[in-house]
């Protein structure tokens, strides 16, 4: 639902208002802001603390106490580096499959459907209809749908697309499927905000000098889309990387596929490898975050931040 | 023949992808009528018995965890949407030290991972000692739940034409006279856009939840404890009852916008 937070800070707003200083100011900001500062920021701190901690001497399993084990980073890295390559490439491929089927749908709906006001709002309505119902419940019915009993695989194999002994479900193929299927509609919204304002008489104009459809929308659709494009793909990619549930043994994965989710709920919740976990999700957090200043900065929309 | 295709592609093609994503709901939503037994994976026949005794199922686990979900979105939403609004205001309309610092502060976890949220948080509760239950599970809410409440009340907020509250002060109204007759009955629709954003992104959240609830038990914590062993259909009624209940209000809202703005183009 993080739509809202993306779509709103590039909607046009009124002239800025005479700013004032009051110490009323003061008094609005400081109850959220220490809220922030004691359970946002100093928990990271914790994790980054967590992270350097050492197994307590002669300690019972979960039992740790504050060091620098830096040596705790090298094993993490050692040890999972298929997960964390497995996590950034899941998520790559999710998010860019989801920009393929949401690009052509948010344009309908954005441009082609404007003539049209309530078939618009009805189809942005059907967009964020998957909100609507759990999230775990919709990824078990891909999962029923794709089980080696389901009609769905019955039938490939019937067909001879799928060979008798294979499976969808635990592969990479429905990681990924899960993975853009969950974060369609994150994509879809902030690309149907920019479309939605898109002046129709530069594509026009485009048409008028020449260019071919292709040109056009290459040349002026995607460039005046841009900020879509790129809140949308944060939007998918982000939480994507560090989804666990779509890569679940219970869900679409399988022993093959464990993302740095997976990997950071079993060492905190079952191992209690804490650590470790830490570790782990400090690298996901740190690689996430230069991933995102750089794709910024290169594509020119810093003030969405 | 050519020019028609062309013409009937993205129709189409929007028609399918809205249709790809009803997929699942429309799964869930029919095997919520299953006469299952245990889980619900094989069709076993068409029943009413779901809808009509939901809470009979294991002792009512389904609905005890169903109703710690609203408990927890309720009171969530309400300090969430209670500090966002602050804040909000206090970004449009003041100035003051650290700004971009605030606004960094308030980008930065909705771009950090939910586990690294929720790993984060369990560290602290950890090396503090704090037992985890309800408590720490609507502390964690909150956390998140604070920056999308701006971000939605800060639209409205920047919308709002100060020559409306100035008037409220040239007539001697007092601050507090102008915040309540004026300020806030204009910001309300932001505020329940945001209260209901926050609603949602509690009521369905499940990686944060999972790492600091302890033996509490949510709605989407029942479904993925179940999930190893099969889910009750019980769970699909409850989640059709909440995803027909929802799109019912959007529908609503969004029929009559359309409404409101199709009577504007006519005056214009």
């Amino acid at each position: 639902m993080a739509f809202a937070a993306f779509s709103t800070t590039t909607a046009p707003s009124t002239d800025p208002v005479a700013r004032r200083r009051s110490p009323v100011a003061l008094f609005l900001l400081l109850p959220g802001i220490l809220y922030l500062v004691l359970f946002f920021l100093t928990p990271l701190v914790s994790l980054l603390l967590t992270s350097f901690q050492a197994p307590r001497e002669f300690g019972d399993i979960g039992q740790y106490d504050y060091a620098f084990r830096w040596q705790n980073y090298v094993e993490v890295v050692t040890t999972y580096w298929p997960h964390i390559v497995r996590s950034f490439s899941y998520a790559l491929a999710a998010t860019f499959f989801a920009l393929l089927i949401s690009y052509p749908l948010a344009y309908f709906i954005g441009v082609k459907a404007r003539r049209w006001p309530l078939l618009q709002s009805l189809m942005l309505v059907l967009v964020i209809a998957p909100f609507f119902i759990s999230f775990l419940l919709r990824t078990l019915a891909w999962k029923q749908l794709f089980s080696d009993e389901s009609f769905v695989v019955q039938s490939l194999k019937a067909l001879s697309l799928l060979g008798p002994e294979a499976h969808v479900t635990g592969t990479a193929f429905s990681v990924i499927f899960g993975l853009t299927y969950n974060f369609i509609p994150f994509m879809t919204l902030p690309l149907y905000t920019t479309l939605e304002r898109l002046d129709v008489r530069y594509l026009e104009a485009g048409n008028d000098l020449y260019a071919s459809p292709f040109q056009v929308f290459r040349k002026v659709t995607i460039p005046l889309s841009m900020p879509g494009i790129v809140a949308g793909t944060l939007l998918t990619f982000i939480p994507a990387a560090g989804d666990y549930i779509n890569a679940s043994r219970d869900f679409l994965g399988g022993t093959g596929t464990q993302m740095m989710g997976n990997v950071i709920e079993a060492n905190f919740l079952v191992l209690q490898n804490y650590p470790t976990a830490a570790a782990l999700s400090i690298i996901l957090m740190t690689v996430i975050l230069v991933i995102v200043s750089i794709y910024v900065k290169r594509s020119g929309t810093e003030e969405l931040l | 023949m050519k020019l028609s295709l062309g013409k009937w592609l993205l129709p189409v093609y929007s028609g399918l992808a809205l249709l790809f994503l009803m997929i699942p709901i429309g799964y869930t939503f029919v095997y919520s009528f299953n006469d299952s037994l245990k889980s619900n994976i094989t069709w076993r026949g068409f029943t009413f018995d779901k809808w009509l005794n939901v809470c009979n199922v294991q002792n009512g686990a389904v609905c005890q965890a169903f109703g710690n979900s609203l408990f927890i979105g309720a009171v969530a939403t309400v300090i969430a949407t209670t500090l966002g609004t602050m804040i909000a205001i206090a970004i449009v309309r003041y100035r003051f030290k650290f700004r971009s610092q605030t606004s960094l502060l308030l980008f930065l976890p909705m771009a950090t991972p939910e586990v690294v949220l929720g790993a984060g948080l369990a560290a602290q509760f950890l090396s503090l000692g704090v037992p985890k239950d309800m408590l720490t599970i609507i502390l964690a809410h909150t956390m998140f739940c604070i920056s999308f409440v701006v971000v939605t009340v800060k639209a409205r907020v920047a919308s709002l034409d100060p020559a409306l509250e100035e008037a409220g002060r040239d007539l001697y109204g007092s601050a507090w006279q102008v915040f309540a007759r004026i300020t806030f009955p204009l910001l309300l629709p932001g505020i329940l856009a945001a209260a209901l954003l926050s609603f949602a992104l509690s009521f369905d959240d499940f990686i944060i939840t999972n790492f600091n609830s302890g033996a509490v038990t949510t709605f989407p914590k029942y479904i993925y404890i179940s999930a190893a062993r099969g889910i009750p259909a019980e769970a699909n009624v409850l989640a059709s009852a909440v995803f027909i209940l929802a799109l019912v209000v959007v529908v609503t809202v969004q029929v009559s916008g359309a409404a409101k703005a199709r009577r504007l183009v006519k005056l214009s």
